[in-house]
């Protein structure tokens, strides 16, 4: 049967993290912007609110409610927050779902466990390489098997890397198939290098270079079937297709609330047309890709194969937030260019979901 | 129920049903009709009224199940097969829509029952559109006069959608929005069931159009048109439009069908724009050129890139028209959920189908082929039943939460 309607179970955890979003993410996306700090009180109230940790399983401390639809709802209201805060409050889910979907019974009690204690610990995850072209299913970096270890080589970019976490999965090419490595940070022949990007300058990224990082065979996530990787890319981009809509609700909505206080010819802008039809347009295609979003989320949760959707849902979710981050540009004027304003922010942020990959994950 | 994307059995057969009538019997009848614009499609015509309409199972549309869903899946699948043909089909159509959703429990047994019958095929229209009255639809000039028992209807309809056939195949009918005080603005508008071949409605033509062209778009004149006191859809008294815009329930009823219709109408439109996708797929698999969904859009190529793009739209605009259909099931006000998906439908199979000639290259361009066709079908879309800038203007009013009178 069709429907639209989420449970009540789930109106009410988006209503909470709307909420959150409000008070506490929101009022300090200028600020982390501008600073390129992350607020970590505001990682640690996400945490203790289990948005990541709701979802693993109750065996290593979690709320063992995982759902990527209730997931993609969570990921939308916290990004309208700020994208930055959003991408490192749920971070852990780099770590958590690679190790939920593609580790062995002692793995995820190695590291599932751990993140699910008190504190708030972010999680990483290295897919996308900084080559001209990459291809995120046909990465180059690669896992050779040596001994009984294996040897990684390679480079990564964009790879999120909040204080306080001590590892990072890696997405590497191991005999044609992709395979999922948990290493280290401080691993031998792993080198970070800082990056600085076009926007989400709160969220510190990093280029990886991999070179020869013996990692042991009991850090391979191996269980996942030989489809693993594939779909963990899919999850990754049904996740930040959710955030794009949030990243192109909030500027929406900041331009639409500017729209009808700013006065011009004898009245507001926003009851010209030139105005109205441009805020019309952005409030459906909003709709339109949060409704493919939902519906790549809901083939996660069914098991049914979902790269196609996912692959519908992120295309056209970044397009609009990108489209509609630049309408709200465009609907504040001059003003949007000026940083004193949210509009600039949220153009930079959703330009890069044309190369966000596994970012966050459902 | 939680948010789910899956159909129910009954939709799935419905789909797999209808989809079976369009390739049967609309597809080898799309060209012929395309070319012969203003003859009556008997082929179709009558398959419809003998058996079409009877399959496979009625829709209960208040749920449980897929309710007006279902009617959008199956619109979908019509239109996939022939929108010209689906809107000739002989049914009550729009103007059945307006008796089912304003007419007395006796209007409905009066008018509706020749199209469960099994006399001679019988249309239903609405005609509202005049000369200078479109978009809006408050401007009418078609005058409603009482005199007696009667009302005497005068004025011109034009854009009549099957006004040929509910004109003048007796039984049906054809529901003629008119004035009956000009001074109260929209509170005069009334709307009356027009039986066909009543004295003084004269059909003057159907127009010549870009597409659609199996469906007669006809001109009616009306002179000194003649109807009962008992053929006015709701209430006869009018009431004065207050500064406010209120005091015009008359109107803003009848534009509350088009609440109802907009969903039906995107999801006609969705069913133009996937035959030519599906034709595009298609003609990519014979030619062995993949589509790679999974390849970052920096990486896949033209026609990837477009074709990927091309389906994320028709899918967002069936997911919005669907939507919309799922609050008229749950009996939820869907006033922007219908204009939304109306205005998003129209434009993306516009451009879709626009594309897909493009992508075709000469052979899109052709009428050896039919997506020339779609592509010219496809425009009404984004023009009747509310323009895209009447609907965009619908979302504004909603989104700003102002008043008519705030945003013109």
């Amino acid at each position: 049967m069709i429907d639209f309607e989420p449970t009540e179970e789930q109106e009410l955890i988006a209503s909470t993290v709307r909420q959150f979003a409000e008070k506490e993410v929101r009022p300090q996306a200028r600020e982390c912007d501008e600073s390129a700090k992350l607020p970590s009180a505001t990682l640690q109230a996400a945490h203790e609110l289990g948005l990541v940790t709701n979802a693993i399983d109750e065996k290593y401390g979690g709320g063992g409610e995982r759902s990527a639809l209730t997931a993609v709802l969570i990921a939308e209201e916290l990004a309208w927050g700020d994208l930055a805060i959003a991408l490192a409050a749920l971070s852990p889910s780099l770590l958590a779902i690679p190790v939920a979907d593609c580790g062995n019974e002692e793995q995820k009690q190695r590291w599932l466990t751990p993140l699910c204690g008190d504190s708030f610990v972010p999680g990483a995850l290295a897919l996308v390489e900084p080559h001209f072209a990459a291809d995120p299913f046909a990465p180059r970096t690669s896992a050779r098997a040596d001994g009984g270890d294996f040897v990684l080589e390679g480079a990564k970019c964009l790879v999120p890397w909040i204080e306080g976490g001590d590892r990072v999965v890696v997405i590497a090419q191991h005999d044609g198939a992709l395979d999922l490595f948990c290493v280290p940070r401080d691993a031998q022949g792993l080198t970070a290098t800082p990056e600085r990007n076009m926007g989400i300058h709160g969220l510190p990224t990093v280029e990886l270079s991999l070179s020869e990082v013996r990692v042991p065979r009991d850090a391979v996530l191996a269980d996942g079937g030989p489809d693993a990787g594939r779909r963990l890319i899919h999850r990754g981009r049904v996740a930040l297709a959710a955030a794009a809509v949030g990243v192109a609700r909030a500027a929406f909505e900041v331009a639409r609330d500017y729209a009808k206080q700013r006065e011009a010819f004898g009245g507001p802008i926003a009851a010209k047309q030139a105005i109205a039809f441009k805020l019309a347009d952005m409030a459906i295609e909003i709709d339109g890709a949060r409704l493919l979003t939902w519906e790549a989320a809901w083939r996660l949760d069914q098991g049914l194969e979902a790269g196609r959707e996912a692959a519908l849902a992120h295309r056209q979710a970044q397009r609009v937030a990108l489209e509609v981050a630049d309408g709200a540009v465009q609907v504040f004027g001059g003003h949007g260019y000026i940083r004193d304003y949210l509009p600039e922010m949220h153009l930079r942020n959703a330009r890069g979901f044309s190369c966000f990959e596994a970012l966050s994950l459902v | 129920m939680p948010i789910s994307f899956g159909l129910t059995p009954n939709s799935l057969n419905a789909r797999e049903h209808y989809h079976r009538m369009a390739t049967e019997h609309m597809r080898p009848l799309s060209r012929k009709y395309d070319d012969r614009e203003h003859e009556v499609p008997v082929e179709w015509v009558d398959y419809f009224w003998k058996e079409g309409r009877r399959g496979p199972k009625r829709v209960d549309l208040s749920g449980p199940g897929d309710g007006f869903v279902q009617v959008c899946v199956q619109a979908e699948e019509l239109c996939w097969g022939d929108a010209g043909l689906y809107l000739r089909m002989p049914t009550a159509a729009l103007g059945g829509s307006a008796v089912a959703a304003a007419g007395t429990p006796e209007q409905k047994e009066r008018f509706l029952a020749p199209f469960r019958g099994d006399g001679a095929p019988v249309w239903g229209a609405m005609a509202i559109t005049e000369p200078s009255a479109g978009s809006d639809s408050a401007a009418i000039q078609t005058t409603a006069e009482r005199d007696g028992d009667d009302y005497v209807l005068n004025g011109t309809k034009i854009f009549c959608t099957a006004g040929e056939g509910a004109s003048t195949a007796e039984g049906g009918f054809v529901v003629v929005w008119a004035t009956v005080d000009k001074s109260a603005g929209r509170g005069g508008i009334k709307a009356f069931v027009v039986p066909a071949n009543t004295p003084g409605m004269r059909l003057v033509g159907c127009e010549k159009k870009l597409g659609i062209r199996a469906s007669d778009t006809a001109t009616l004149v009306f002179e000194n048109c003649r109807v009962p006191a008992a053929n006015l859809l709701g209430r006869a008294e009018v009431k004065k439009q207050d500064a406010k815009g209120a005091g015009d329930k008359g109107f803003k009823g009848a534009m509350a069908t088009f609440d109802a219709s907009r969903p039906i109408v995107a999801a006609m439109a969705v069913g133009v724009g996937r035959a030519a996708l599906d034709f595009v797929l298609e003609e990519l698999e014979r030619r062995e050129i993949p589509l790679r969904y999974d390849a970052s859009p920096h990486v896949q190529t033209a026609v990837e890139s477009c074709v990927i793009d091309m389906e994320a739209e028709l899918q967002a605009a069936r997911l919005l028209t669907w939507r919309a259909a799922a609050m008229m099931t749950r009996g939820k006000p869907n006033n922007l959920e219908a204009s939304m998906a109306k205005a998003k439908a129209g434009l993306a199979v516009t451009r879709i189908t626009q594309k897909a000639v493009e992508i075709l290259g000469p052979a899109g361009y052709s009428k050896k082929l039919l997506v020339e066709k779609w592509m010219r079908d496809a425009k009404i879309n984004d023009i009747y039943e509310g323009t895209q800038q009447i609907n965009q203007l619908i979302v504004a009013r909603r989104i700003l939460d102002y008043s008519s009178s705030m945003l013109r």
